[in-house]
């Protein structure tokens, strides 16, 4: 009965998303997604808090549409520079780049391009298919659960994110303590104490989620890109060959097993919060190359469809897979998704299990703009491949250049008072540092996101066990959620202790192979730039 | 002994001026300097020739049997910047560029190189188009 109302409602949401308007919103936020994924170090999250304050104009729907055109688009973007550069445009793309660049360099770029492509939108639209049925009836279990629930769930949020993301998971949680510290900011909720404002009436109002995420995706990010501007241009393998030649029947019939693999391991593991989507384009790719026969399995490690095929399914699964939490329980697993809800508060929609009910216009057009966003990134995605690739050639001053200006206005723009901007440039040397030391962002948005109502479920929870910290694992659906949280960190850390190993053996063997074949291994320009007679001087000191 | 400088990029361009270079240092029995530098400000820059392009430069050079060097860096300054000081730090005699079409949008944006060249050149310089 749920799943024929919620038809009804993807119907509705689908009537919405394609009015002519709402599509142009969607290109928009396709292409531009696309692009930012395409380029190293801009992602999709840093691309939505940039444009947060400038849709702030335009009505919930379109900018939320916007906003998932970007998120998909950015899982797009990321696996073009990979398999053409060998550098991957986000993390979720690493694995592409072992298969898919191999590919290229043998002169198969444009089908590891098609694979790629096809790939993510079968599993995108498989994924959002899941996502539409899957969603209400999570969101139906979770208008029933309590604040002492809630609280059990924020609490594997915050771990799964801070310990899982990223290398390192002292690091993770220093970052994840950091953001609930900068969540503490301000005015009590429940007491109207100040905190942490130094008697500073600017901080009164505590520190605005926009101002901290763009300070540290942009302004960081911009610096650290500073710190290291001097690297070498890296050689862009060409993409040869017409229309016809991107996906043989071939590759097609070695394709399609791996899609569907692919999509079957990334949705899940988007859904449970266990490290985004690089843990599961890693699964895919192991078990792409466990389940290789003959000669497709020689093939691994120089230049497999398949390895390119099931993790760039995997990734796009897990995107759509990481709506399930954000659109049913409020609660954002990767940076994007977080970014996004910060997106639904300032609409003041309420993010969180009502969501369903009270927005439901709102959430179902956008499951069916990634339905349409899906297909528009496929039919654009392959033929504008040569555009993406120039995009990369754009001069860093120049792109970061407009980044800081875009990210400085939107500072302003929250509360026109420069106070703002100064906050903006301190929190963007932290992310510097951040950067420079390894320690990754994703937790501190996070912690500062899901802090507030973290601290408000918490404190409701305890007011109602009149202050006995039992109450808290004593609900059975807490006690399990807390035993599930145990076994997804158990698991993971397995997961994450095998990916070790894993990439261990895989770079070890593709020194090998380099060595073997002899071939010119394009990653380090450098080495190569002094290798002539060159009887003249080389000073670059001006 | 005179010196002619040459802006070099790997593309047919390029080639074509470097072939006319070499007929111009033959001619006048000149040192070749040809130069290839970028300012890796972008991720990927496709006038910077990568080893195997240097190689081929190479190969072709020295079959023609002139005195040459390659200048083949990073450098902070821009391409026509190094052409130009080159140029006066050799006292050559001809700079030779490659010449193509830009709109006026995209030198507004991105600069000329073969217009600063053109401007701030200590000697002639020969504009070689693509043939």
């Amino acid at each position: 009965m749920c799943s024929v109302d919620s038809f009804f409602l993807l119907m509705e949401g689908f009537a919405t998303a394609m009015q002519p308007i709402y599509l142009l919103f969607a290109l928009g936020g396709v292409l531009v997604g696309t692009a930012v994924g395409v380029l190293p170090g801009i992602g999709p999250a840093m691309t939505v808090a940039l444009l947060m304050p400038i849709t702030y104009s335009l009505e919930p729907t379109a900018a939320i549409i916007v906003f998932a055109g970007i998120y998909y688009g950015g899982m797009y973007g990321g696996s073009t520079t990979s398999i053409l550069l060998n550098t991957p445009g986000e993390s979720s793309s690493i694995v592409t780049a072992l298969e898919g660049n191999k590919m290229a360099k043998a002169g198969r770029g444009a089908a590891a391009l098609a694979t790629a492509a096809v790939g993510s939108f079968v599993a995108g639209t498989i994924a959002t298919v899941l996502l539409s049925f899957l969603a209400p009836f999570v969101a139906a279990f979770a208008v029933q659960i309590g604040p002492v629930e809630y609280v059990a769930l924020m609490v594997v949020a915050f771990l799964t994110v801070g310990a899982l993301l990223g290398s390192s998971v002292l690091r993770g949680l220093a970052s994840l303590g950091l953001g609930l510290f900068i969540a503490l900011v301000g005015f009590d909720s429940l007491t109207a104490q100040q905190r942490y404002t130094f008697g500073s009436p600017f901080l009164a109002d505590g520190i605005d989620v926009v101002l901290v995420a763009v300070a540290l995706f942009a302004v960081g990010e911009a610096l650290y890109v500073a710190s290291r501007l001097r690297h070498g241009p890296i050689k862009v393998i060409p993409v040869t060959g017409g229309w016809t030649s991107w996906l043989r029947k071939e590759d097609l019939r070695r394709s399609w097993k791996p899609w569907l693999r692919g999509t079957f391991i990334g949705f899940p593991v988007g859904t449970i919060p266990a490290g985004g989507a690089d843990v599961a384009t890693f699964l895919s790719y192991a078990t792409e190359r466990k389940l290789a026969k003959g000669e497709n399995k020689k093939q691994f490690g120089k230049g497999a469809i398949e390895g390119v095929a099931g993790p760039e399914a995997a990734n796009n699964a897990a995107a759509a897979g990481v709506l399930v939490p954000l659109l049913t329980l409020g609660i954002p697993t990767t940076a994007t998704a977080a970014m996004m809800l910060v997106a639904f508060q300032r609409y003041q929609i309420p993010v969180g299990p009502q969501l369903f009910e009270s927005n439901s216009a709102l959430v179902w057009a956008l499951i069916a703009s990634l339905y349409v966003g899906n297909l528009m990134l496929l039919v654009l995605n392959l033929p504008l491949v040569g555009i993406w690739v120039k995009i990369l050639q754009i001069p860093r001053p120049y792109l970061y250049a407009g980044i800081l200006v875009f990210a400085v206005l939107g500072a302003f723009s929250v509360n026109f008072t420069p106070i703002d901007v100064i906050i903006l440039l301190v929190v963007g040397i932290l992310g510097f540092f951040m950067r420079r030391f390894g320690y990754p962002i994703a937790p501190m948005v996070v912690g500062l996101i899901l802090g507030p109502i973290f601290e408000s479920q918490l404190r409701r929870s305890l007011a109602i066990s009149q202050g006995d910290p039992m109450a808290l694992v004593q609900s059975p659906v807490a006690a399990t959620i807390y035993v599930v949280l145990i076994v997804i960190f158990a698991l993971s850390f397995l997961l994450k202790r095998r990916q070790r190993q894993f990439e261990a053996m895989v770079a070890a063997n593709a020194d090998a192979s380099d060595v073997v074949r002899g071939s010119v291994a394009p990653a380090e320009p450098t080495t190569t730039s002094t290798s002539t007679p060159t009887t003249d001087r080389k000073d670059n000191d001006r | 002994m005179s010196a002619i400088v040459v802006g070099y990029v790997p593309n047919a361009l390029g080639e074509a001026a470097v072939t006319e270079a070499v007929e111009e240092a033959r001619r006048r029995g000149a040192l070749l300097v040809v130069i290839n530098t970028t300012r890796a400000d972008r991720l990927v820059n496709p006038a910077y020739a990568d080893s195997e392009d240097v190689s081929k430069l190479e190969g072709m050079l020295s079959a023609t049997g002139v005195p040459y060097s390659i200048r083949h860096s990073i450098s902070e300054a821009t391409a026509a910047e190094e052409v130009v000081d080159t140029a006066e730090e050799l006292d050559a005699e001809l700079i030779v560029i490659g010449l193509r079409h830009r709109t006026p949008v995209g030198k507004l944006i991105m600069g000329s190189t073969a217009q600063t060249i053109l401007l701030s050149a200590p000697c002639n310089v020969l504009a070689v188009k693509l043939p």
